[in-house]
């Protein structure tokens, strides 16, 4: 029988958030696995260098990682069929993932708890791996999702994990590590003061160029020979020049237009292959009619109404206080403690209390 | 070994491990709001000095636990994917829903509100500052609330239906849809009785640690003598900064205390109703009958390890307490095992079809001896909360000037034994919950029993090295991280706290900001 590829708009739709979700992860964690590879490119400027280098994302990584828990977890209200097999099927993979990403948290958290070099330079080694691996399996994982997998009738994925290590996914996870890298160090260029910051700024002048190369070779390879739509050829053309935009406002020093266009690429790369990928959730490369597509991975339309009123309520409020949050802390590290921006909250919330209760 | 057993056990030890850090941090992140709320609003400058020393002390031992209960969540949420794959097709309809709400209303509001709290010192004002606490208070609490949702649909489903179609269970608006899963009775009688032994957790926690740093202090003091300036630092430390927070920690046990009796109270009740192979089996009882003993000691037949309900010996027991404990009548008629399990045998088959479409033979009697003994240790380890609050109030009456603080060894000695009980009765209840469930993994619910899976039709289809690499992997790493964790707890624990000095010159306290050294 063929797949169902008649989705309704509601399904349509919540593909559409699941991908915004993940591009909520790459965004946000992607600069904090790129200061986690900076880490280990600027080592031997030794350990206090590092902990500069991590103070960067100290206060914010851990709401930016449950970007992919929440993800995972919509994943699993809105199409359990698409997790289910996907979670299976990847099982080696995962767990490597999994693995990774436990220690990484233990790295950040205890990193600083004990007085001995020794243990900030073990735990700086896992923060380095921490960096590095997460960005490689992502880009392995979303290669094969999206050129697709062997899948049998049961809905079981047939592919070893050798097969998922193919040439199209390892260049795939070369890109992810080389986009989040040099993500990471115009974060960090936004976020140190001199003379870190003209290193990792000159550091970053370097990361570009392979992460051009590379980056337009993955993503051309996908539109030619996986994507199952055209109009993706515009987030591809605009993830390219966002790349290459880059090169000269890295070299003018205007931080944050650079930082926001590797923002933008790492956008135009999640809708290159989101879109492509769509009607289907995963396609069967073995026999077409066992691939799982949007339409019959999905939960019931009640179901996704709820989830959605759900969203629509707890999404602006997790947004507002995210934002606000990266207010706070929008200083360059230093060791100024000066208030932020939040002081004037309270007063402000008190003159309005007053405003409004004061007996004239 | 097969897969599914590797998988079970899998699922055993990451979530038991899971839950040593969950409620210490669930209890603990309260307990420090509220010490931070003292110390913020304390008018008097001795008191407001104790309660910043304390949320700081605390704080950061809540930092060390925060970490690896959210790094072990996560695996938590992808096993039921990875190993669960035919569960998570069954469900995922109904069980994803509050997994994602959990994550969207609760995982962002700790995470993002913690490191507001440890690194929004001096850049936030005080009140605000201390409403970032709270909120991650707020969110570990919600987030109980959501789980504990999510398991009770696996204890007793409500909202949904089964679509003969798919086969698959899906949410219901004819009946209640997520509405109802959140406000399952099962959840709503779960859900106190988890957080309530959460604050249990962090207030024998609490009174543990501050009860071993009275002692010492208080000996140190008297090892000085009281009239040296230095003895007189240990006096007022043993007297004004750990003996608030010993009678502190012991306020939460007895409020913990109230609550977990009249919530598992409930809970047993209800258990009665909607699984009651699970009690019965928790007090061995085999056979059908009326006035039914509450059993303290059972000894077992040939196959003590099993689920065999037939040589079991029961040698004390207290009369009708299990029917009172079932219905409030002490006279009432209660369904045993073996009974039980014919019945369930007509009503569900004798066999089952595994998912390779094998038909196997199904036993519907959970493992007696697991289901027994986890139950009571469950409520066996909540009794040394009970002599160390009780013990540690008798060591520090008196008040004012009077006020006591002690410096008995043995004291000291028993708080600390006292700390990871509560850990343990905690890990005993969730063992009993889960392994009473057996073999199912979706328990029908006794009035519409038609959304049920077993537990060998949960699984993936997985060859076993594959869930053994994975299972070796988990437990070596989180065996290592264990370690790790007891040292830093330990050593953060042992720290203390620096002397309260006072200005010569305007004899103001130094009391320290609340910083975290990160």
């Amino acid at each position: 029988m063929e797949p169902l590829l008649e989705a309704t708009w509601l399904q349509a739709l919540w593909f559409a958030l699941i991908a915004v979700f993940f591009l909520g992860y790459f965004v946000l964690e992607g600069f904090d696995f790129g200061v986690q590879i900076t880490v280990g490119a600027l080592w031997r400027r030794g350990s206090g260098t590092r902990g500069t280098l991590l103070k960067t994302i100290g206060p914010v990584w851990e709401g930016n990682e449950v970007w992919l828990i929440t993800g995972g977890a919509l994943l699993f209200a809105a199409f359990p069929e698409w997790y289910a097999t996907l979670f299976s099927g990847f099982y080696l993979a995962l767990l490597g993932l999994l693995l990774v990403l436990i220690v990484r948290v233990c790295a950040f958290k205890w990193r600083d708890k004990v007085d001995d070099p020794r243990w900030r330079t073990a735990w700086d080694a896992v923060h380095v791996l921490g960096g590095i691996a997460p960005p490689l399996l992502w880009g392995v994982a979303f290669s094969n999702i999206v050129a697709g997998v062997a899948i049998d009738e049961n809905r079981w994925v047939t592919s070893s994990l050798l097969d998922l290590l193919n040439p199209f996914a390892l260049l795939g996870g070369a890109v992810f590590v080389l986009l989040f890298w040099l993500h990471g160090l115009l974060y960090l260029a936004l976020k140190l003061e001199q003379p870190l910051r003209g290193r990792v700024r000159r550091l970053a002048g370097i990361v570009v160029w392979p992460t051009i190369a590379a980056g337009a070779a993955f993503l051309l390879w996908y539109q030619l020979a996986y994507s199952h739509a055209a109009w993706t050829w515009a987030p591809l053309v605009l993830a390219a020049l966002a790349l290459i935009a880059v090169v000269p406002l890295n070299r003018t020093g205007r931080e944050g237009l650079a930082f926001a266009a590797t923002t933008a690429a790492i956008a135009g790369a999640v809708a290159t292959l989101f879109g492509g990928l769509f009607p289907y959730v995963l396609p069967a490369v073995n026999a077409p009619a066992n691939s799982l597509t949007v339409a019959n991975a999905s939960s019931t339309e009640h179901t996704l109404t709820v989830m959605l009123i759900a969203l629509a309520v707890l999404l602006p409020i997790v947004l507002a206080y995210t934002i606000w949050t990266y207010r706070v802390f929008r200083h360059r590290i230093s060791d100024d403690d000066s208030p932020a921006p939040g002081s004037q909250l309270l007063e402000s919330a008190k003159q309005g209390y007053r405003n409004a209760f004061e007996q004239r | 070994m097969d897969a599914l057993d590797l998988a079970r056990w899998q699922f055993g030890i990451t979530t038991v491990y899971h839950f040593i850090f969950v409620p210490l941090t669930i209890g603990l992140s309260l307990l420090v709001a509220v010490m931070n709320t003292r110390a913020v609003f304390a008018k008097d400058p001795v008191r407001k000095d104790a309660w910043t020393r304390m949320t700081k002390f605390f704080g950061s031992m809540l930092i060390v636990n925060f970490g690896i209960g959210i790094a072990t969540g996560i695996v938590q949420e992808f096993q039921f994917g990875m190993n669960w794959s035919e569960y998570a097709r069954f469900v995922g309809d109904v069980f994803g829903a509050p997994l994602a709400l959990e994550g969207l209303a609760a995982f962002f509001l700790e995470s993002v509100f913690l490191g507001l709290w440890i690194f929004g010192w001096g850049k936030l004002p005080e009140k605000i500052h201390l409403l970032t606490i709270w909120a991650v208070a707020l969110g570990t609490t919600l987030s109980a609330y959501f789980i504990i949702a999510a398991n009770s649909f696996m204890q007793h489903p409500v909202g949904a239906t089964l679509n003969p179609e798919t086969g698959r269970a899906e949410l219901d608006p004819s009946q209640g849809s997520i509405l109802a899963v959140l406000s399952n009775v099962t959840a709503l009688a779960a859900f106190p009785h988890v957080v309530s032994g959460a604050w249990l957790v962090a207030g024998a926690f609490l009174t543990g640690v501050a009860s071993w740093h009275m002692v010492r202090h208080h000996n140190r003091a008297r090892a000085l003598g009281l009239e040296t300036a230095e003895g007189q630092e240990h006096h007022l430390a043993a007297r004004d900064l750990f003996r608030p927070t010993v009678r502190f920690g012991v306020i939460a046990m007895c409020i913990s205390a109230v609550v977990l009796v009249v919530s598992g109270d409930a809970q047993a009740k209800l258990m009665f109703e909607q699984q009651p192979m699970k009690m019965a089996s928790a007090e061995a009882h085999c056979d059908t009958s009326t006035d039914v003993p509450f059993s303290i000691l059972t000894v077992g037949g040939p196959d003590a390890f099993s689920t065999d309900c037939s040589g079991v010996t029961h040698l004390i027991e207290v009369p009708y307490v299990t029917s009172i404990l079932a219905t409030n009548d002490p006279h009432a008629e209660l369904q045993g095992v073996d009974d039980l399990n014919a019945q369930y045998k007509e009503q569900f088959g004798e066999t089952a079809t595994d998912i390779h479409g094998n038909e196997v033979a199904v036993d519907y009697r959970p493992n007696l001896f697991v289901t027994y003994w986890s139950f009571r240790l469950m409520m066996g380890l909540a009794a040394f909360s009970g002599v160390l609050a009780l013990w540690a109030l008798w060591a520090t009456r008196g008040r004012g000037e009077n006020a006591r603080t002690t410096g008995s060894r043995l004291f000291q000695w028993f708080a600390v034994l006292a700390i990871p009980m509560p850990f343990l009765a905690n890990a005993a209840g969730w063992v009993f919950t889960e392994i009473g469930r057996q073999p199912w993994v979706v328990h029908p619910n006794p009035l519409d029993p038609t959304v049920r899976l077993m537990t060998m039709q949960g699984v993936s289809n997985h060859p076993g090295w594959m869930v053994l690499t994975s299972l070796v992997a988990f437990t070596l790493v989180y065996g290592v991280l264990a370690v790790l964790w007891f040292q830093m707890m330990r050593k953060a624990a042992l720290k203390g706290v620096p002397l309260a000095q006072r200005d010569p010159e305007t004899d103001e306290l130094d009391t320290p900001t609340l910083s975290f050294d990160y």
